[in-house]
């Protein structure tokens, strides 16, 4: 059997290191070949950007040779795919190899798009690539205060960041003896602060305490960077000196080309993770069309369900087992403080007052990262 | 209202049903409907609340067993 992983993220780089390891006697027999197609030789731990824009992380802390995480029985190329032939089982890639399959894995993630917003690549910072990052991180630095206001693109990864950018701007200024010269203001898209309800609700209290002022039913439409002003779909403005953008995403070119998903993102069962009408074809992490938080921790718990059913077609015909929309995420309260959110389809969050050993295990987690993506964790 | 667009986001926390929502709607053209289905008591209020605030057309509301069955019609 022919098992190709086209995206080495975290949810590719787990799905290829678990079906190494279930299928470790099929691959040395070769009745397996399992082959991993990434875009880049490097791995970046994307959660890390976040303390690379507060200057607690430098940018290379973020990367590992993508090589050095995967089994060695992995047939692994630096060679993005460029075409999908569903219908005839086989890609094609930039250098122009073709891999044929039997069983393929769709991983390839998301990007930003801040240029859908007219104004936002010019006049917010952001922290969802490290270029943007380091320049946020910059333009911090050197603020001695005035409005700092906080818009959030729709759909956008990492659900969590926006509140967790608020709560370490407050610390951060507030280490900088300058917080009583900042007037943070925080925008959100729904009626309420967070789209979880037991997060906003959470929220609501600590954002009071740290003196900030939110709007929401606000969608950023346009930014006039010489003004500095923003506006909303929702026809209200608001003027700033600093603002912070989390960018608007959208699943891959290389997904849109081939016709494989509106906006980039695949239609994808939600239990079975197939894509759905292609039975051998399983998509999961950012690239799925899912009403699921486009993280890494969704990425993981998918790319474990994926790996043991594609094993368990091997060994015995047949998969053994559904993704129960399991997502477990951090949420940084501050540069010393966190709480978690874990729910599922089923089981909404149970939110605990955040906690200095929280944050620790978030600290650990960080480094811990590089054991889970090898799929030991 | 045959041919509109369903988005499905019932049983989920998050992103949620008017994420999603608001996620589709900005993939759509101008005119088109779009039917969402949420599971989410909250729906009922908070997706006509947004509708309005956003100046597009709600087409139509109904729970039909547990599920919010909710019609939007893009106009801008």
């Amino acid at each position: 059997m022919r098992i190709v992983v086209v995206g080495g993220g975290t949810g590719g780089t787990i799905v290829a290191n678990n079906l190494s390891r279930r299928l470790v006697g099929e691959i040395r027999a070769r009745k397996v070949r399992l082959t991993l197609l990434s875009a880049s030789d490097k791995h970046m731990y994307q959660p890390g950007l976040l303390y690379v824009a507060f200057g607690q992380m430098s940018p290379d802390q973020l990367y590992r040779e993508q090589a050095s995480l995967l089994e060695s029985n992995i047939d692994f190329h630096v060679d993005p795919v460029v075409e999908f032939k569903l219908d005839e089982n086989r890609v094609r890639t930039q250098s122009g190899k073709v891999h044929e399959y039997d069983v393929l894995v769709i991983a390839t993630g998301s990007r930003i798009v801040p240029e859908l917003v007219p104004g936002m690549r010019e006049g917010a910072e952001t922290f969802y690539s490290e270029a943007g990052a380091v320049k946020m991180f910059k333009r911090l630095r050197e603020f001695e205060g005035g409005n700092v206001a906080v818009v959030v693109g729709v759909p956008h990864k990492c659900p969590i960041a926006p509140v967790e950018v608020i709560f370490s701007l407050h610390d951060y200024f507030k280490a900088r003896g300058i917080r009583d010269k900042v007037h943070i203001k925080y925008h959100y898209p729904i009626g309420r602060i967070h789209t979880i309800e037991n997060v906003a609700k959470w929220a609501k209290p600590e954002f009071d305490r740290m003196g900030i002022e939110y709007e929401t039913l606000f969608n950023v439409k346009e930014i006039d960077p010489v003004n500095r002003v923003v506006r909303s779909e929702e026809d209200t403005e608001t003027h700033y000196d600093l603002l912070i953008a989390i960018p608007p995403h959208r699943g891959m070119e290389v997904v849109e080309k081939n016709g494989l998903g509106e906006g980039g993102w695949i239609p994808t069962d939600r239990y079975k993770l197939t894509m759905n009408g292609h039975d051998n074809v399983y998509v999961l992490g950012d690239t799925t069309n899912l009403p699921v938080s486009k993280t890494g921790s969704a990425a993981h718990f998918e790319a474990e369900v994926v790996a043991e059913n594609i094993a368990s077609i091997v060994k015995i015909g047949a998969p053994v087992r559904d993704y129960d929309g399991k997502v477990y995420c951090f949420i940084e309260a501050g540069h010393d403080r966190a709480t978690y959110a874990m729910f599922n389809y089923q089981i909404p969050p149970d939110l605990k007052p955040a906690s200095k050993p929280m944050h620790w295990f978030k600290m650990a987690y960080n480094q811990m990262y590089w054991t889970s993506v090898r799929g030991l964790l | 209202m045959n041919d509109c667009k369903i988005v499905d986001a019932r049983n989920t926390f998050c992103p949620g049903p008017l994420m999603e929502l608001i996620t589709y709607m900005k993939q759509a053209s101008v005119g088109d409907t779009l039917e969402l289905l949420s599971t989410d008591d909250g729906s009922g209020a908070d997706v006509p609340e947004w509708v309005n605030k956003a100046g597009h057309e709600l087409v139509s509301k109904e729970r039909v067993e547990g599920v919010w069955h909710i019609r939007i019609r893009k106009a801008k």
